[in-house]
């Protein structure tokens, strides 16, 4: 194993053993996920003949909300005590530090989707193909988390944390939100499979396009 | 700390920016002359338009107020990749005061717009793919200038400004196209559609003018102000000492 690797597995290892011993965190954004479901149930007063029109804009709602808990705590978690200070002057390389912050997010959305679409699943009522939901959700997840790490880092820095993050991320992911919420529309009403793979490589381009600006826009933002 | 890292030529460079020059008078001239003409060009010379009637004369300036918005987030997105390369303040304020007059476009832009949609379309708004990508653009720049308002440290805000400048920008074709794509339907913008008579066209083109010399003019001025507030901090700091 390569000395990058080695460093990514020991951060994304440190991060998974916190929220393991202190469990701040998943409980949160899975009960935080539920209740997006739960109010959008109130807002919209779900008829069945609805369903399918607002159902894929209330399961991204719920994901990105609920994300955004995540994201923000990853490195909030870092600035306290100074342990972002300690991170950075550890003789490890920038890169690491992003991808390893990007895995762990990475794996606590998916978690808490994993927990959530269940239920949403069974709250709204609706029958889907779940293995092409799960390439596109999984797919719309990096989108946001590959953003989202990097402007959780640079919201940690300033004086209104938790408001500067989701104003960074939605604007910013739009496009995400639009591919992956029309992609979901298409699948739950069956829409024709050659529209739903145009909206899948979308997501796969934006992935890669966001994935590769964060990772380099990382070293900028975290230099000190 | 952070003013006083450029060396003294450049210091001695920005100094002569700081003071009002000939050029300044020059070009206040020009920006009052081609503006009277704008108006005078777009509300009475140019002809009414057949179908939409006076409504339509407020393209000319919309069209100009949207191509300088386009063209200040452009400069943010050069000065900001100039900042993170040569690490010079100069790069960083020019930046910052570009996203400031660029939020200010696009907010006349979004109005300027709505004006004519509620009588031409007959609504204020409507989710047609260049009206969202240019809301997505004026939200992006908000938060830009938001983000330097919350980040104290000075080097810190300039670097996080850069960053999210560059790819505030890099994202506004992927909106473009993302938002395309999913209003497939909408008609195209009417002005696109065949070329403007030549009285319409020379109408336009003043008003860009005009338009073009007012972003200058503010720019320059803003600069100025923002050089000045720098050598006051450093004057500042020199006689804490």
């Amino acid at each position: 194993m390569s000395s990058f690797a080695r460093q990514v597995r020991a951060l994304l290892w440190k991060d998974l053993l916190t929220e393991a011993r202190t469990r701040e965190l998943l409980g949160g954004m899975v009960v935080f996920a539920l209740l997006v479901l739960v109010i959008f149930n109130f807002a919209f007063d779900l008829r069945v003949d609805t369903i399918e029109a607002v159902a894929p804009g209330v399961l991204w709602v719920a994901i990105s909300f609920a994300g955004i808990i995540g994201l923000g705590r990853s490195f909030i978690l870092e600035k306290d005590r100074g342990a972002l200070d300690g991170l950075l002057s550890a003789p490890v390389d920038r890169g690491a530090i992003y991808l390893a912050k990007l895995l762990g997010n990475l794996f606590f959305m998916l978690v808490v989707e994993a927990i959530a679409l269940p239920v949403f699943v069974t709250f709204f009522n609706i029958g889907i193909a779940l293995p092409e939901l799960a390439l596109i959700i999984l797919l719309g997840t990096v989108g946001l988390a590959s953003v989202g790490t990097l402007f959780a880092a640079m919201a940690a820095s300033t004086r209104a944390r938790e408001v500067m993050l989701p104003l960074m991320i939605f604007p910013i992911a739009v496009p995400v939100v639009i591919a992956a919420v029309e992609a979901t529309a298409l699948l739950l009403t069956r829409g024709s499979s050659s529209s739903r793979a145009g909206w899948i490589e979308l997501l796969v381009a934006f992935d890669l396009i966001f994935g590769i600006l964060s990772f380099v826009a990382f070293d900028y933002v975290v230099e000190e | 700390m952070s003013v006083t890292s450029l060396p003294l030529a450049n210091r001695r460079s920005e100094s002569r920016w700081r003071a009002l020059a000939w050029y300044d008078w020059v070009l206040a001239g020009a920006l009052f002359i081609t503006f009277v003409a704008a108006l005078y060009t777009a509300f009475l010379w140019a002809p009414t338009e057949a179908v939409q009637g006076d409504v339509q004369r407020i393209f000319y300036f919309h069209v100009s107020l949207a191509w300088l918005a386009y063209l200040s987030f452009f400069v943010v997105f050069l000065a900001s990749l100039l900042y993170l390369w040569r690490r010079a303040d100069h790069w960083d304020i020019l930046a910052r005061c570009s996203a400031e007059v660029g939020v200010v476009f696009t907010t006349l832009v979004l109005i300027t717009g709505s004006l004519w949609g509620r009588p031409i379309w007959g609504t204020w708004w409507t989710w047609d793919a260049r009206l969202t990508t240019t809301l997505i653009l004026w939200v992006i720049y908000v938060v830009y200038l938001m983000l330097r308002a919350y980040t104290t440290d000075r080097a810190r805000g300039a670097r996080f400004g850069a960053v999210l400048g560059i790819i505030g920008f890099a994202d506004v074709p992927i909106v473009q196209m993302s938002v395309v794509w999913w209003r497939t339907l909408h008609p195209q913008p009417v002005i696109e559609e065949g070329g403007l008579p030549p009285s319409m066209l020379v109408t336009m083109l003043i008003s860009l003018l005009a338009f073009t010399l007012f972003y200058i003019v503010v720019m320059r001025q803003r600069l100025r102000i923002e050089l000045m507030r720098d050598e006051i901090e450093r004057l500042l700091e020199e006689a804490e000492g």
